[in-house]
């Protein structure tokens, strides 16, 4: 777009400054937010000597030594750690999205006594942070005997994300249109059946909420270390934990056991980015 | 909305299946977290066995005896540093990243955009180990990058005056993205037209920014306050992983969040005490909805919300 008003600009310095110095703060930054990120897994491919001489240098040739992974796979059961991670995390998100579906069904697709008492009940637990509630959630797992177990876990991340769910599916819910569930009423369809027909119609909102809420559950230290801190249901995140503080002499073990906890959440960032960074930006537009 | 009174089942009927679609979440959400906070606010109000109802003798404890206040003093005194650290050196960080981010025909923005954000999704216990690590005098890298600097290298994480910024420092490393992303979207939101108006009247892109896009999307900076608000004043992770549930050294990196977990969880030789336990929470608590309602209140009231 060329202004003529602004023509004179053009013969500004400022015109190829202004995008060079933009580039250079930017890369700048970027480079001090990816460069320890970098230099952590160039070095969990090196033996103990080459992390200290030659720290900088990539592991190819004869410095590379997977020293660190044998290491970390002999001393801990890290596969079962990311299993329980997995298991955690896939059967919280599950809970989330179809008792959180349901709900945000109930509440928009019907009229009753009390809906808006319960679509406010719902919502009061987006604004406060239930860490503060550990102790009688502690107390609670014991009374239920589920403590160490990866169930104590599931139950509080979905319990923790439910009012997240139901209030952005509720949002996506109403515009169903209802003609369609008419329709189907009409064809004999129960109520049941007539829900199953709209799941399928939320899937891009049940796609940004798994995303949106996988990280935190993910990566969540405070609960697996007070509810779930035994060996059977320990997760990646407390084992890599436990790990670091134990071996905090042998440099490739610890950069090793870094990288492999990394590696998962950073996959998974770099395929979901884009929906990501739009579901957690989604709705703040407008303040 | 219109209704179509036939399709609707009969009013008198009960409708099961509305039970159905709400009970399994609203069982698991009371069960698991309206009921343990409201069990919270109880067992903060009984004695430590829990047998006695002692009314707020424990928050008495907790504000009076010389065996509580000095180290909640300590606690809140280093959360809020750490809070003000956020808002000075996070926030606009983040607000010039965003800025940036959002000149004209930048190239590589996506780019840019994903690998600044990508330290956020990385769990507290990577990037407390990372820069225990860098940091570490062991392997050199800190020595080294201050040498090439000029700076004289301390072992910043290690000692009592440096540590808890220090701390601060990794954590707003870590969280620049989350600012970075909301300031973003708000600046997204800014009219075209607007922009292209005052370019014509011959506004510089200075005065273009804290002219006409920052008071539009000062509402923004006012949710971005009060998250960070939230989430320092729950902060907990970085610090065990980084500096152990005591919070060396000598307690220097003592936050809100690492107290109330030695508090009921225990420590070395000191056994867990549940009545205090969440009698810290509740404080925490308070200080929370404090805040939130003088954003609400206060902030929200005097901000000028423009209709994009």
């Amino acid at each position: 777009m060329t202004q003529p008003k602004t023509a004179p600009n053009a013969l500004r310095p400022s015109r190829w400054l202004t995008p060079l110095l933009v580039h250079v703060i930017l890369g700048s930054y970027t480079l001090l937010a990816i460069a320890p990120v970098i230099l952590v897994v160039m070095n969990s491919f090196k033996g103990s000597q080459a992390i200290f001489q030659k720290p900088y240098l990539p592991p190819i040739g004869e410095l590379f030594d997977p020293v660190g992974y044998a290491t970390v796979f002999k001393q801990t059961a890290i596969l079962h750690y990311l299993g329980n991670s997995l298991l955690v995390t896939l059967g919280s998100i599950g809970l989330i999205l179809l008792l959180g579906a349901m709900t945000a069904f109930g509440l928009t697709e019907y009229r009753f006594r009390g809906r808006g008492f319960l679509s406010l009940y719902a919502l009061i637990g987006l604004m406060i942070p239930i860490r503060l509630a550990t102790v009688s959630i502690l107390k609670l797992m014991v009374a239920l005997n589920l403590q160490d177990t990866i169930w104590s876990l599931i139950l509080v991340y979905s319990a923790q994300g439910l009012p997240m769910a139901i209030f952005v599916l509720s949002q996506y819910m109403r515009q169903v249109p209802s003609d369609l569930k008419d329709a189907a009423r009409l064809d004999g369809a129960s109520e049941y059946q007539v829900f199953w027909l709209v799941v399928p119609l939320m899937r891009p909102a049940l796609a940004t909420l798994a995303i949106f809420v996988m990280l935190p559950i993910w990566n969540d230290l405070w609960f697996p270390l007070v509810l779930a801190p035994g060996e059977a249901s320990r997760t990646l995140t407390l084992g890599a934990q436990q790990f670091l503080g134990q071996f905090q002499t042998d440099w490739s073990a610890l950069l090793a056991m870094l990288t492999l906890a990394i590696a998962p959440v950073l996959v998974l960032y770099l395929i979901f980015s884009r929906q990501l960074i739009r579901g957690l930006t989604a709705g703040t537009v407008k303040g | 909305m219109k209704e179509l009174p036939m399709l609707r089942p009969n009013k008198s009927r009960p409708r099961w299946h509305i039970a159905v679609f709400l009970a399994p979440a609203l069982l698991l959400y009371s069960i698991v977290m309206v009921f343990p906070l409201l069990d919270t606010l109880r067992l903060s109000l009984f004695s430590s066995d829990g047998a006695n109802f002692v009314g707020v003798s424990n928050y008495q404890r907790l504000f009076t005896d010389s065996q509580w206040w000095p180290y909640f003093w300590r606690a809140l005194k280093n959360t809020v540093l750490f809070f003000l650290l956020h808002m000075l050196l996070q926030n606009p960080l983040g607000l010039l990243l965003a800025a940036l981010l959002d000149s004209k025909n930048l190239r590589g923005r996506s780019i840019y955009r994903t690998l600044l954000f990508s330290p956020t999704m990385l769990s507290f216990v990577i990037v407390g180990f990372i820069w225990q690590l860098i940091l570490s005098p062991t392997w050199g890298i800190a020595p080294a990058i201050s040498d090439f600097l000029g700076i004289r290298y301390r072992p910043w994480l290690g000692l009592e005056s440096t540590s808890l910024p220090t701390v601060a420092l990794i954590s707003i490393w870590q969280f620049v993205g989350i600012p970075m992303l909301f300031f973003m979207t708000a600046l997204l939101a800014v009219p075209q037209d607007i922009l292209e108006a005052a370019r014509v009247d011959g506004a510089s892109a200075w005065q273009l920014f804290w002219r006409v896009k920052f008071p539009l999307i000062l509402p923004t900076v006012g949710i971005v306050s009060i998250l960070t608000f939230i989430g320092n004043f729950n902060a907990f992770d970085l610090v065990y992983t980084a500096k152990g549930a005591l919070a060396g050294p000598n307690f220097s990196t003592d936050l809100l969040g690492t107290f109330f977990y030695r508090t009921f969880y225990g420590f070395q030789l000191q056994l867990g005490d549940y009545a205090m336990g969440t009698t810290v929470a509740m404080v925490i608590f308070l200080i929370i909805l404090f805040g939130s309602l003088l954003y609400l209140l206060v902030w929200q009231r005097k901000v000028v919300s423009y209709e994009l």
